[in-house]
C-alpha cells in the first residue's frame, strides 16, 4: 500500500504521519505542493497537520489555491481515498471537499493535550476496525478546530452516518474541549473515500507516547 | 482607481467566541451599555479598475472565492 503525504509551506505533521504508516507496513511519500498530480501508485492520500501558509486569512484559506489541489480534488472525485489531520481537515473544508467548516475554539486558547473520542460510524474504511461507541484516546493540538455546520447540514450528516467521531470522556460521554456543534471531531463526504478529523491518530501510535489508539485508525486505509 | 474596504464577520447565528470575550472584557473595564460585540476583519484593495459595477463584480467574486468563508462568514463590499 502507498501513502502519499502532502506537503505545503507551514506543514510540519508530515513527517509524523510518514513514520506512523511506514510502522503499519506501507510505503510512503511526500508529495510538495507544487505537484500538479498525484502519484498514480497512491492508496490513500493525506493531508497533513500543520500550519499551511501560516494559517494567514483563515486555516487552510490559502493552501486550497495550490497547485496540487487541483489533482487532489480529481483523485477525491474519482474515488481516490483522501484524508485529512487537524490542519489537513482545514484545507479540505475550505476546498470544499467535506462539509461544515472550523472556526477559532470557544475557548479561544490552543489546545494541546489528549482527549477521548467515540466512534460514531465505523461503516467506512477508516474506523472499520472499530466498533460504533468504541472510546480511543487520541491527542489533539488545535486552535481553530471549532467545526461548525448550519441545522440542515447537521441533518444530512446524520442521515448519510458522515459523523465520524465525537469528543467525549473516557466514559464515552460528550465533552466538548473547542465548541464543535454536536461535539462533532470528524466527519468524511457522501461518498465515504473524503475523511477529516481535528485529533492526531499519527501521534497515538506507541503506548511510550501515552496511546496507541491511533493504529487501529489508520490501519483501516491500509488493510482495503 | 477604486479603493475597496470588505468587511468580514461571522455570519448572525454564528457564535462569535472574540466578540464574547472582548464583550466580556469592556464589561470587566466598566464600560456599560454594551448590548453585543461582533470581531470581523477589514481587507482594503486597492484596484486599477476604475468602473465601479467591474470592480463591484470582481470583488465579489474574490470574496466568494478567497476573502470570505461564506459557509460562516458574510461579507460586505464599500467602494470608495
Amino acid at each position: 500500500m502507498k501513502v502519499t503525504i502532502l506537503q505545503f509551506p507551514g506543514t510540519n505533521c508530515e513527517y509524523d504521519t510518514q513514520h506512523a504508516f511506514e510502522q503499519l507496513g506501507a510505503t510512503t511519500e511526500i508529495l510538495w505542493h507544487k505537484a500538479e498530480s498525484i502519484p498514480s501508485d497512491t492508496n490513500l492520500l493525506v493531508v497533513a497537520g500543520g500550519f499551511s501558509y501560516g494559517d494567514y486569512l483563515r486555516s487552510g484559506a490559502i493552501a486550497k489555491f495550490s497547485p496540487v489541489m487541483k489533482a487532489v480534488t480529481e483523485y477525491a472525485n474519482s474515488g481516490g481515498k483522501v484524508l485529512g489531520i487537524c490542519n489537513g481537515f482545514q484545507v479540505l473544508t475550505e476546498a470544499g471537499l467535506l462539509p461544515g467548516a472550523l472556526k477559532r475554539n470557544d475557548s479561544l486558547h490552543f489546545l494541546s493535550k489528549h482527549h477521548h473520542l467515540k466512534v460514531i460510524n465505523n461503516d467506512n474504511v477508516f474506523l472499520k476496525k472499530l466498533s460504533n461507541n468504541d472510546v480511543v484516546n487520541i491527542p489533539i493540538a488545535h486552535h481553530d478546530g471549532n467545526y461548525y455546520i448550519d441545522q440542515d447540514g447537521l441533518k444530512d450528516l446524520y442521515e448519510n452516518n458522515q459523523v465520524l467521531l465525537k469528543y467525549t470522556d473516557e466514559n464515552g460521554e460528550e465533552k466538548n474541549p473547542n465548541g464543535s456543534v454536536d461535539s462533532i471531531a470528524g466527519v468524511c463526504n457522501k461518498d465515504k473515500n473524503v475523511f477529516g478529523l481535528m485529533p492526531h491518530p499519527e501521534r497515538a501510535m506507541e503506548i511510550v507516547l501515552g496511546s496507541d489508539d491511533g493504529v487501529n485508525m489508520l490501519k483501516g486505509f491500509l488493510e482495503a | 482607481m477604486i479603493k475597496a474596504i470588505v468587511n468580514v464577520s461571522l455570519k448572525a447565528g454564528v457564535l462569535d467566541s472574540q466578540g464574547k470575550a472582548v464583550h466580556h472584557a469592556l464589561d470587566s473595564l466598566h464600560f456599560e451599555g454594551v448590548n453585543d460585540v461582533r470581531v470581523g476583519k477589514q481587507i482594503v484593495l486597492k484596484l486599477e479598475e476604475t468602473d465601479k459595477t467591474k470592480a463591484m463584480a470582481n470583488v465579489t467574486k474574490m470574496c466568494e472565492e478567497l476573502l470570505a468563508n461564506t459557509v460562516i462568514e458574510d461579507y460586505e463590499i464599500e467602494l470608495v
